[in-house]
């Protein structure tokens, strides 16, 4: 089918997009990369008043480094992340992550603030700000609040985002030294969506493990910190014993439901699977046997 | 509510003008306002790659696009590869190993590959598999078309694509 009509805005300041927020409140949606937005709107699954048109402002695109850190712009694109150098040496996981998200020519214009704020419970980026603990800047035209991603995950497909507000940045903690990190997922077909996607992030001294970042995506309504099994490796060392224990653990944490594409045992023995071979790959990397 | 915008883009090296209201997708732009009907239309929700195009060099799906949002870009379709009446190398090894039966999915197949060789000029099987991943084909079985690009890959010089 074809898209319904709508309103159309393409500011190419950000001062005219909070107004415009503000007016049409919940009545208007932002179209950023458009690689979930216009199949929706194709389909007519949904029916906004307005479009709010935001990839001809340029300064909402940009990978900036901070110390210990990394802030990316709401619009930057997902093939620019995947092509970063500065990505794939100070925060490896996303690079890793963003390989998986869809195709080659839906990388090219889909954004990370998209992605974030669309908040699909089995796409890769939440679930790599719920591990690494990310930061996401809202913009309203009140203002600016600075949401962790363990707050801005509310439900299926729902953010904290208020009507009025604007995922602006998104800001993640750039990797430790000594660390290693593993994105592992498993689809029929490659460039679905997952249906149980893992992301690792370790940091190793030693036999011990001095941090470990952990979480599922495709095992409930948002992303999932995988906490216990990230308690199992701090405790136990990083041993086969307790490698097993904590991906153990780690599908015991996942309350999973069933539907079309598998059933919730299913998806659990995923969890399990999966949390065991990206701790492993996370594991190697961090010990430079695997690149 | 929705007024005609007017658009003005290059295509295929030519600059072209056409009216559309803002809910045209770029891929219907093409074929309706254009007369490049090289693009085809096949889910209309960027799962199939039949459409996709190359904007600014980059392939994209032209259904996830509105054609409003490609006014002042660069734009390449399946009609821009061949020049002066000679196939792209891709054409050329797409006929060769019989890379196409019904034809459907081979615009969206050509120009993947020619983003796939511009970014990774000598791919390796699995990641022309990768690649072409993103494009639907359900007469070849892939396996010719996996054949055509890695010799189309052999016969391209390493650094334009072209």
């Amino acid at each position: 089918m074809k898209p319904p009509a709508f309103e159309y805005h393409d500011p190419v300041e950000l001062e005219p997009v909070l107004e415009l927020l503000r007016r049409y409140q919940s009545e208007a949606k932002i179209l950023a990369g458009g690689q979930s937005l216009l199949a929706l709107l194709n389909f007519r699954l949904t029916r906004p008043a307005a479009l709010i048109d935001i990839n001809r402002i340029t300064g909402l695109s940009y990978i900036k480094e901070k110390p210990g850190w990394l802030y990316l712009g709401a619009t930057t694109r997902q093939r620019a992340i995947e092509f970063s150098p500065l990505v794939r040496e100070k925060l490896p996981l996303l690079a890793e992550a963003t390989r998986l998200i869809g195709h080659l020519p839906t990388r090219t214009r889909g954004t990370i603030g998209g992605s974030l704020a669309h908040s699909d419970p089995a796409a890769e980026y939440p679930v790599v700000l719920t591990a690494l603990d990310g930061e996401l800047v809202a913009r309203a035209e009140s203002g600016e609040r600075v949401l962790k991603a363990g707050e801005f995950f509310q439900g299926l497909m729902t953010t904290a985002l208020a009507p009025d507000e604007m995922l602006v940045e998104v800001r993640l903690p750039a990797m430790p030294a000594g660390s290693g990190w593993a994105f592992e997922e498993f689809s029929r077909r490659h460039g679905d969506f997952a249906i149980v996607g893992v992301a690792a992030q370790l940091s190793v001294e030693g036999e011990r493990c001095a941090s470990a970042r952990l979480a599922a995506a495709g095992v409930g309504p948002v992303p999932l910190r995988l906490e216990s099994a990230e308690q199992a490796l701090k405790q136990g060392g990083l041993n086969q014993r307790t490698i097993a224990e904590a991906a153990a653990r780690a599908a015991e944490q996942t309350q999973p439901t069933s539907d079309l594409h598998a059933s919730a045992e299913y998806r659990r023995h995923l969890t399990r699977v999966l949390t065991e071979r990206a701790i492993n790959r996370a594991l190697e990397r961090a010990r430079g046997t695997r690149s | 509510m929705s007024l005609r915008r007017k658009i003005r883009l290059e295509v295929n090296g030519e600059t072209r003008e056409g009216w559309a209201e803002p809910r045209k997708l770029l891929v219907d732009f093409l074929r309706e306002e254009l007369g490049l009907t090289g693009t085809h239309v096949g889910c209309e929700h960027g799962i199939c790659g039949a459409c996709t195009i190359l904007i600014n060099g980059e392939a994209v799906r032209s259904c996830l696009m509105l054609a409003v949002q490609a006014d002042g870009a660069e734009l390449i379709t399946v009609e821009g590869l061949a020049a002066g009446g000679k196939l792209h190398p891709l054409q050329e090894a797409f006929r060769e190993h019989h890379a196409l039966q019904c034809g459907f999915c081979t615009p969206g197949m050509l120009l993947t590959a020619y983003d796939l060789l511009r970014v990774n000029p000598s791919p390796n099987e699995e990641e022309i598999r990768e690649a072409l991943s993103a494009v639907l084909c359900r007469c070849t079985g892939y396996l010719t078309i996996i054949k055509a690009v890695r010799s189309a890959a052999r016969r391209l010089p390493a650094d334009t694509g072209k």
